[in-house]
Order: structure tokens, then sequence, then C-alpha cells
């Protein structure tokens, strides 16, 4: 059915040159597709250095098994999208999604968590840390107490597991308190982290069991503000 | 009885009332009168309350040892469960839902949107039900109807018993796992929070609290442990299969 013997070699040519344009791109995409694989980080303090607030079995659950667990799940659904992503399999793609938030939400929300905390005898006040957000602070809330009860009224709210947040809003150049569900990063709302507290029970039960508003009454002993201070110069500059 | 009851209800209204309370009383635990109590139901037709109730455990705080330890039964049902049923009971104070058992709390909390007021109903009508699906020595697989009906929709009681492993394993955060009726089969779904798939129309025959307040004492981090524990020693298939039986009428 070819015209003459020069045709079919040109339609051949014509072929062999779309499928080695295929391979090509399928090589630049896979190849670019270099997966990143995700690490515990360290306690920037020893397991009992937030006795007596939060307990040395508390932070050795909390880091050691429920982040760790965040890092492994977050890894291992990463290695799956990549594996979708290179058979084109968009229906498993998103079918990872919520794994990928979840997991992923709460490896950077415990990463953040960790440098937001210090022993009790390191804590500084927030005037001491940075008078700018004592400033804004004040400024927005009346004085620290003030919002200190409102971040604890707010966050005790939270139904089931979540986490309370000072964020700083770049757009309108405010401090602002939210709560977030599950692992939900903040990054969600548009803010842009400075201190966030955990309340997923596993965060406080071994130690205040249901009363969740006296884990929150005491955390405030170990927040490191100079920790939230840097994160708000970057946040703000 | 029910011809004597109508009888006395035209001339001795308190009697009838007591009566009321006598068969709640003395049914079986399995029946009626002690189950629509443990529901949440109020006990309004005695006039004795309008609120929803928190029935105790349907066992001693150490019955489950030691796979549901005495502290948690303690916490979960004495400040958890408690606590839902104060705060639903001041929510519904004042209002039209006043005499409401907490399942019709629940459904209308959900058509209004009302948020506050369906997470302590919902969690009150949830806790409740939960104590009753679990016995002593309970777990493995089931018999009568509830069986065949599983081995019907399921294929078998391990292929039941991965899906609601998975439910349970895979609820992101605080949540529940079910089996449910949904008038022609059963399913296996989780939820999150204090939802119930009431309010998807289904009827739930099987719950198990997965909340990290129910198993943390106990397991710490290992849920997986405390969902193999729940379906291997503790489930109370009798209860399921009158629930199943109710369900189906």
């Amino acid at each position: 059915h070819y015209a003459t013997e020069a045709d079919r070699i040109v339609i051949m040519l014509r072929q062999s040159l779309r499928s080695a344009s295929a391979l090509r791109s399928a090589a630049k995409t896979h190849g670019a597709r270099a997966m990143s694989t995700y690490a515990l980080p360290s306690l920037p303090y020893d397991l009992g250095a937030l006795e007596p607030v939060v307990n040395t079995e508390i932070m050795t659950l909390h880091h050691g098994k429920h982040h760790a667990t965040y890092v492994a799940n977050l890894n291992a659904a990463l290695e799956k999208y990549a594996d979708a992503e290179a058979k084109k399999d968009v229906a498993a793609m998103i079918a990872l999604q919520g794994a990928i938030k979840f997991n992923g939400g709460g490896h950077v929300n415990h990463s953040i968590f960790w440098t937001n905390l210090c022993a009790p005898k390191d804590v500084v006040a927030p005037s001491e840390a940075s008078p700018e957000l004592a400033k804004m602070i004040d400024a927005q809330w009346g004085s620290l107490d003030a919002f200190k009860t409102e971040f604890n009224t707010k966050t005790a709210a939270v139904q089931g597991s979540g986490w309370g947040w000072l964020g700083y809003d770049k757009a309108a150049k405010k401090l602002a308190i939210a709560t977030c569900a599950n692992q939900d990063p903040l990054s969600t709302t548009g803010l842009t982290p400075l201190l966030g507290i955990d309340v997923w029970e596993h965060a406080y039960y071994l130690q205040y069991k249901n009363v969740r508003p006296e884990y929150l009454k005491q955390v405030w002993q170990v927040v490191n503000w100079k920790n939230v201070a840097e994160r708000f110069k970057a946040a703000s500059a | 009885v029910l011809l004597s009851i109508t009888h006395a209800m035209f001339t001795k209204y308190a009697v009838l009332a007591s009566l009321a309370v006598a068969a709640n009383a003395f049914a079986p635990s399995f029946l009626g009168g002690r189950l629509s109590l443990r529901q949440g139901q109020t006990s309004s037709a005695t006039g004795v309350s309008m609120k929803i109730e928190l029935p105790p455990l349907p066992y001693d705080y150490t019955a489950l040892e030691p796979k549901i330890s005495k502290t948690t039964l303690t916490i979960h049902h004495d400040k958890h469960h408690a606590k839902y049923v104060n705060v639903a009971n001041q929510m519904i104070e004042g209002t039209e839902m006043e005499g409401d058992d907490a399942e019709a709390i629940l459904m209308k909390a959900h058509k209004d949107n009302n948020v506050g007021l369906f997470n302590n109903a919902a969690q009150s009508w949830n806790h409740a039900f939960y104590w009753d699906c679990m016995k002593p020595n309970g777990g493995g697989a089931p018999t009568g109807d509830i069986a065949a009906q599983i081995d019907k929709d399921f294929g078998s009681y391990d292929e039941f018993k991965k899906q609601f492993d998975v439910a349970g394993n895979t609820a992101f955060g605080s949540g529940w796992a079910w089996l449910s009726w949904d008038g022609s089969k059963l399913s296996v779904d989780k939820t999150i929070g204090a939802g119930n798939p009431l309010t998807d129309g289904k009827t739930p025959v099987l719950t198990m609290d997965v909340w990290e307040h129910a198993y943390y004492v106990d397991y710490q981090n290992m849920r997986a442990t405390y969902v193999t524990t729940f379906l291997d020693e503790l489930v109370n298939w009798d209860f399921v299969n009158e629930n199943f039986a109710k369900a189906k009428k």
C-alpha cells in the first residue's frame, strides 16, 4: 500500500523520530523528578529539658514516635507519588494528596514546634526578645496577658485534634491568632507561623489527661520567645 | 401490658409514669428501655428530666482490663463523655429541643449547621453507643445474622476486619470507625471529630473511638495495637446483632 519504497522509508523515519522524541521527553521528565527524603530533626535540648511542664515521657513519644512517623509516612507517600507521576497516573497522584498533606503538615508543624520551646530557665520575656514584637502584641491585644488569654481560649476550643498559632499576616503587617485542624499547616490560612502549640491529645494527655486548659496555662513557661522573635523578624522584613 | 397501660392512661397518669419508670429499670439491658436510655434519651414521660442522660458504663470500670484500663474508662466516661452531655444540655436549655434525645438533637443540629451543638450532642450519642459496643472477653468472629450479612457484603469476616482496621488507622486525627447498615447492605466508614453515619441516612451497628483519649494511656502512639485488640478481644457482637435486627425492621 505504499506508493513507492521511498514513501515507506520516509514513513518509517518519521515514526522513529517521533518515538525518539517521546523517549527523550520521558527521560527528561523522569530524570528531573529526583525525590527528596525528609529527616527527623534533632531536638534542640534534652528530652527532660521541658520538665515539669512537659515531661520526658511525652517528649520521648512525641518526638521519637509521632513526629518520626510523620516523617517516615511523608517519605513513603512521596515515593509512591513519584512512581505515580512517572506512570502519568494522575488519579493515583490525587489519591496520595491527603497523606502528603497530613504527614507533610505533621512534619512541618512539629519541626517549628520543637524550636518554639525551650527549658524554663532559658525563657525570656517577649519585650526582651524583641521590643518590636512586644509592642505589636500590646497594640493588638492590650497586653501580653490578654494575648495569652485569647490564644488559650481559642486553642482550647479546637474540636478534636489541631493546633493553636500566633501567625504573621504579611499583607496586613499584623499579628493574628489562628487555629488549624488536624495537621493542616498554618500556611493553608495564608499566615506565616511564629508560634504553634500542639493540642493533639498526644501532646499533653499523659500528664494533663483531659484538662487541656491546664496544659495551655502551663505551656507558656516553656515558650521560647527568642525563637518567636527570630521568626517575626524574618516574616516582617 | 400495653392494654392495661392504655386503660390506665385516662385516669391514672401517675401510675402510667411509674410503670414506665419500672419498665425502663427492669427491661433487659439489651432490649428496649435501658437501651433507649443509653442512647441519651430523656425520661420526659416520667417528668423526671428534660436532659440528655449520661448512662452508666454497662460494666465495672475494671471490666475491660488490661485491654482498656480502669484509668482510661474513668477519665473517658466520667470526664470526656460527661462533659459532652453537660455542654449539650446547657446548649439545649430553654430551647425547643429540651426533651429530645441525643439522636434527634444531633440530626437537628446537623440540619441547622449548628457545629457546636452537633459536636456535643453527637459525641454524647457516639460515646453511649461505644460503651455497649464492647464487653469483657468479646471480639473475634461474629455469629448470628450479622455474621451472615458480613459474609454477604464483605465476602468474609477477615475482609470486614481488614477494612475496619484501615478505617480506624487512617482517620487522620480524632475520629471514629463505623459498621453501618444503609437499608440494603453493610459498609465500613470512618468519620472525623464527632461525625456519625446517621447524618448520611445510615444506621450504625458498631463503632470504635479512635480519638487519642480512647487509647493513649494504654497504648500511647500505638493506635494500630488498640484497633487490633478492639477487633480481637472487645467487640460485643450481641449488641451489634441487636442493632442490626432493629435496623432491618
